[in-house]
């Protein structure tokens, strides 16, 4: 696989949203202030009369979004992901989906690659935050593809979804022509020594690793949970049944995330270990993208060390 | 109908309205009646004169819109919807009781007539703003009203929500602070007071009014007076008497949240004879 042709997936959103908006007329932008980190300045180029600046507000914003809902309008607020669950956790539970809304919260600059401004725009727990929130829909794209697979289904779900978006630039996995399911895992190789559950800018981290092992005739097979919620227990049971050892790896903690997800499947359906990587229950912290993968484990090489322990 | 006519009739609702929040909440031995019977007479006016609303349509895209942003004071609007005839008044007995519909704040799933949920404070406002974009964006005709505790205010949200109605020259939107002076642990200005009210409105670009949310007269007035400002929001805000019209609620901060005994119910009922 070639690993060199990247793009972040921040930037996918707002090319998706353009396109999206020339084919649906009701489909809104918000914005908090951030518009040109987020990228939904494209959008706002393109149809200005459809961008809502509401400013630093992003408690304000969130509601504003759940107004234009109830008016048929399909409303795409956007900022940090630190900002647009943590700070308004209550709005989007209250006004958006106890009523079960039609809005899509779509935040960039989740987990660690933020990078260099540190722990405070660091969103390690948004998955947590939304997947527990009855009516909301989770989805955690890995590449440009996907994320813009995830845009052009946000707006067909009729109900609230969370979507996170990644600032640096990731591996380019999907061709245009595949085929995307909601709360469908794509599966990757067919070995049984392993399953690494992937999401987000770690499938490639989990790709490259399995590349890497099949040098040393180690099979695994890497799945991409694309939808956190719902998940697809199917594919999580099949991989348990069929592969010696389960691993999870996210850029997000490893409480309430993906790991929890699967966790909770296992325990329901197939008990079976399952070995989480990601954030450990710990804050974030400044240096740049690579770097902070690295010194969180957050790497192919940490996925490759974890597989061949105890195998 | 006269005005006199109109303004008889409305508080011949008004009264009913009042009998129907004690009603509820004694049969729910809950609830919120301070809060309810001051926005009681601001209610009847909007759901029996001045709201353009099809009973027979509820989701009525041209219809108006009320939020009620202070959504603990349900027990109003059920029974103004009620009245209205959106859904069966026998049903308000069943108010916050197992199986009903009718949740102990609005909610727009299960209630017909409710335009938004609410319960959680200082949401609203930005809600209606939502709502009033919408409307400039569709070309719409029709207007918003949003209900706000004066305690209420104090959320910070509020005046992000503000900013928003001025920058958007939302004059599709009529905001109105109902101003009784309590909250649940005492008076606002004693707890954290948003005083002066009509200079922080007027200084976020709203156009103010300033009324006694228990005159029909006025009442009407300020929602006709609103309609002819352009380009600015406008706030009413309405001096009321928390727990009006039930002597012994009236102006006490412990009726905020309290349902009466059988004793204080029928006190009650005999008073709105």
């Amino acid at each position: 696989m070639n690993f060199e042709n990247k793009k972040a997936t921040r930037q996918s959103y707002g090319e998706a949203l353009v396109e999206l908006g020339k084919i649906n007329k009701n489909v809104v932008v918000l914005d908090a202030d951030l518009a040109g980190a987020t990228k939904t300045n494209m959008f706002l180029k393109e149809f200005p009369d459809r961008f809502f600046d509401i400013g630093i507000a992003e408690q304000n914003m969130i509601a504003t979004a759940a107004g234009l809902s109830t008016c048929g309008k399909i409303p795409f607020a956007s900022t940090f992901a630190v900002f647009a669950t943590g700070r308004v956790y209550d709005q989007i539970r209250n006004s958006i989906c106890y009523p079960n809304l039609n809005v899509k919260i779509c935040a960039t600059h989740c987990g660690i690659t933020v990078g260099e401004d540190g722990a405070t725009h660091q969103m390690l727990e948004d998955i947590n935050l939304m997947r527990g929130l009855p009516n909301m829909t989770v989805i955690s794209p890995a590449d440009d593809t996907e994320a813009k697979w995830a845009v052009k289904k946000a707006a067909e779900i009729n109900g609230p979804v969370y979507i996170r978006f990644g600032r640096a630039s990731t591996p380019i996995i999907y061709d245009e022509n595949t085929n995307f399911e909601l709360g469908k895992g794509i599966q990757f190789g067919e070995g049984t020594s392993a399953t690494i559950f992937a999401t987000g800018i770690m499938l490639a981290k989990a790709l490259k690793a399995k590349e890497e092992l099949e040098k040393e005739n180690i099979n695994i097979r890497v799945i991409d949970i694309h939808t956190i919620k719902p998940i697809d227990k199917e594919i999580i049971i099949k991989c348990a049944k069929e592969t010696d050892k389960l691993i999870s790896i996210e850029e997000h903690s490893i409480i309430g995330g993906l790991g929890t997800a699967i966790s909770e499947v296992l325990t329901d359906s197939f008990p079976k270990k399952l070995i989480r990587l990601g954030m450990k229950d710990c804050f974030g912290k400044s240096g740049n993208a690579e770097e902070l993968l690295k010194y969180f484990e957050l790497t192919s090489e940490k996925i490759i060390e974890t597989v061949k322990e105890n195998i | 109908m006269s005005e006199f006519l109109k303004i008889q009739n409305l508080q011949k609702i008004a009264k009913d309205v009042r009998k129907d929040i004690v009603e509820m909440l004694y049969s729910a031995q809950s609830g919120h009646p301070g809060g309810s019977l001051s926005i009681t007479d601001i209610l009847t006016t909007l759901y029996f004169y001045e709201m353009n609303i099809n009973v027979n349509n509820p989701k009525d895209e041209n219809r108006d819109r009320l939020i009620l942003s202070k959504g603990h004071c349900s027990p109003a609007l059920y029974s103004c919807l009620a009245e209205k005839g959106f859904f069966p008044k026998e049903d308000l007995k069943t108010f916050r009781k197992i199986n009903s519909y009718l949740q102990g704040h609005p909610d727009m799933k299960k209630i017909p007539g409710v335009d938004m949920t609410s319960g959680s404070l200082g949401q609203g406002l930005s809600v209606a703003n939502g709502i009033a974009i919408a409307g400039k964006l569709d070309d719409k005709s029709y207007r918003v009203y949003c209900i706000m505790g004066d305690g209420e205010i104090e959320e910070g949200q509020i005046w992000e929500a503000a900013m928003t109605s001025s920058k958007y020259k939302l004059d599709n939107l009529c905001a109105i602070v109902d101003n009784n002076n309590l909250q649940i642990d005492g008076k606002i200005e004693d707890v954290m007071s948003p005083y002066p009210i009509n200079k922080k409105f007027e200084s976020f670009g709203f156009n103010v009014i300033e009324i006694d949310g228990h005159n029909f007269e006025e009442i009407i007035n300020a929602f006709e007076d609103a309609k002819k400002v352009k380009e600015k929001p406008t706030v009413i805000i309405a001096k009321t008497v928390k727990g009006k019209g039930v002597s012994y609620m009236e102006n006490q901060v412990g009726w905020h949240g309290k349902a009466p005994n059988e004793e204080e119910y029928k006190l009650a009922l005999e008073e709105l004879k």
